[in-house]
């Protein structure tokens, strides 16, 4: 059971970005990071969006982060969300990988209760075509050790 | 100071002397006339206010999303010439104003005698942009989450803007419930004779929280044109000239598509519209500074794409937009009066080129709601796509 209906579009892994995904199959979440300026980011590019740099490579954060902004979509853009209750988006900042922002659902926090700042830690879940995507839930401070299995 | 460049000739200044639309209906409100018959029909009423042969055009500009390419255009209006054609990269509303620097650009340089800047779009005949359309790039890091509409892109940038600002709801209210009441005094308006209250936009349903459904633009089916031509030819025109003092095309670093990409644009940048660059090139342009705007003309797909724009643009300070609207100075009277046709809100979604339209009326002195003594008309293209870019228009001259 995924958050959102299993009908939606699934990602499609490129050159740039299949290390990215491949990763999220292992339940690992890796970024881009550029050896040459020492900085993360993303999504992936061939080059380093600060110096341009192709000396790049990957590397695992903990998955931790913080929601930056969020909304809540009341409205079906897509077939598949017909009837579907309100869903959020939200943007998540990661803890440990500088200004590095992924789009995302945090899965198991009610729209009211949605707040800019609020821990969360990644979890991955099932998109529609069975390809593992990062998504959030809420970190306590009592959870922040059980990591992305949980 | 002038476009394209300091101290360029009088005669080659680059003018707009003509603007042209069809009839704006709600989406699928044209059902007997194609979508490419209606930009025919706006460019010929363009040139006819121009008090031109439309066959004298042999420019064409537009910008990302239009469907109809110039050579057919140049062949529906019997045009034996095409010397100039080009297209504004980005999806959307960002290259509209673009498109009207590449036909100034064009006439200025002598690589063509009449340019004209069009849009056609009927919602009703293609498809929806409110609902998912599958993205080549980086689609794989926001479809599979629901973020598929530019509602709800815009709507991420909005709360973090709120949330920075102290912007609340409340003003996203007085926007939307302003740009309706100046759509009553203009009789193009899809919305005209449908005021809101404030009562009406709470009770609308949420679309993507914290935009209710009047907070979004209208759907609409119609085309609009802008001709340019050179202030030399423009003399002999004996119709009212409307100079092009400023216009620029400009995106900020690591801007990437922004919020219709993955939302990794700089932190300080993020509750932002990506003009700030485009603003400091329109000034610099122009000479002008933020207080010499008379009349703005902002992009308006959203009700909060408005503040964010007003900061970007320097018309108020950085956190000073919430302020600015509560105060009323944006209103009719006041002292920057904005979207005075009702904006993409209440009078027709072009993707911005009818926003140029209001700009050049407020130039000319012919607005339905017009600001008194206009000197200088600003009007900004863009909100969440990739680049922007905007004009600033000088008083007509007869």
């Amino acid at each position: 059971m995924s958050y959102l209906p299993e009908n939606m579009p699934s990602p499609r892994p490129t050159l740039d970005d299949a290390p990215y995904w491949q990763a999220c199959q292992e339940r690992r979440l890796v970024i881009r990071y550029c050896e040459q300026c020492a900085h993360f980011f993303h999504p992936p590019l061939p080059n380093c969006p600060r110096c341009s740099s192709t000396q790049l490579t990957w590397k695992q954060v903990s998955g931790r982060g913080t929601i930056y902004t969020y909304t809540v979509g009341h409205y079906a853009v897509h077939p598949s969300l017909k009837g579907h209750p309100p869903y959020n988006v939200c943007v998540v900042l990661l803890d440990d990988a500088d200004d590095v922002r992924l789009v995302t659902n945090v899965v198991d926090v009610a729209p009211e209760a949605l707040e800019i700042g609020l821990p969360v830690q990644v979890c991955f879940e099932p998109s529609g075509d069975g390809t593992l995507i990062p998504r959030f839930r809420r970190r306590g401070l009592d959870t922040s050790a059980r990591g992305e299995r949980s | 100071m002038t476009f394209p460049m300091p101290n360029w000739p009088r005669e080659l200044q680059p003018c707009i002397v003509g603007v042209g639309e069809t009839a704006y209906t709600k989406r699928g409100g044209h059902q007997d006339k194609s979508e490419l018959a209606l930009c025919i029909e706006a460019i010929h009423n363009a040139a006819d206010d121009a008090g031109i042969d439309a066959r004298e055009i042999d420019g064409f500009t537009s910008f990302g999303f239009e469907r109809h390419e110039p050579a057919v255009v140049q062949t529906a209006l019997a045009a034996p010439s095409l010397r100039y054609a080009s297209l504004v990269w980005g999806g959307g509303g960002g290259g509209c104003s673009g498109s009207v620097m590449l036909a100034a650009s064009a006439v200025a340089t002598g690589q063509s005698r009449y340019a004209v800047a069009y849009r056609s779009l009927c919602q009703g005949q293609y498809e929806r942009y409110g609902q998912h359309r599958e993205r080549l790039l980086w689609g794989s890091y926001v479809a599979p989450y629901g973020l598929m509409s530019p509602g709800l892109m815009m709507a991420l940038a909005y709360r973090r803007f709120m949330h920075e600002t102290g912007a609340t709801p409340e003003h996203l209210a007085d926007i939307a419930v302003m740009l309706r009441a100046n759509a009553q005094h203009n009789p193009r308006a899809v919305m005209r004779d449908k005021p809101l209250t404030r009562e009406q936009y709470f009770a609308s349903r949420m679309i993507a929280d914290p935009f209710h459904l009047y907070d979004c633009c209208l759907e609409t089916d119609g085309a609009c044109a802008v001709i340019v031509t050179t202030r030399g030819i423009a003399d002999r025109l004996n119709r009212p000239a409307v100079p092009i003092l400023a216009a620029a095309q400009a995106s900020g670093p690591r801007w990437s598509l922004g919020p219709m990409g993955s939302h990794n644009m700089p932190l300080d940048d993020y509750a932002s519209i990506n003009s700030r660059e485009v603003a400091k090139a329109i000034y610099a342009q122009s000479g002008l500074a933020p207080s010499d705007i008379d009349v703005a003309q902002i992009y308006d797909a959203f009700t909060g794409l408005i503040p964010m724009g007003l900061e970007d643009y320097g018309l108020c300070e950085r956190g000073g937009a919430a302020a600015l609207i509560a105060s009323g100075a944006l209103r009719q009277g006041g002292r920057l009066p904005i979207n005075t046709a009702g904006g993409l809100h209440s009078e027709a979604y072009l993707h911005g080129l009818n926003l140029v339209i209001e700009a050049v009326r407020q130039a000319r002195g012919d607005s339905t709601l017009q600001v008194p003594n206009v000197r200088h008309s600003l009007v900004t293209s863009g909100g969440g796509t990739g680049h922007k870019s905007a004009l600033i228009l000088g008083r007509a001259e007869h």
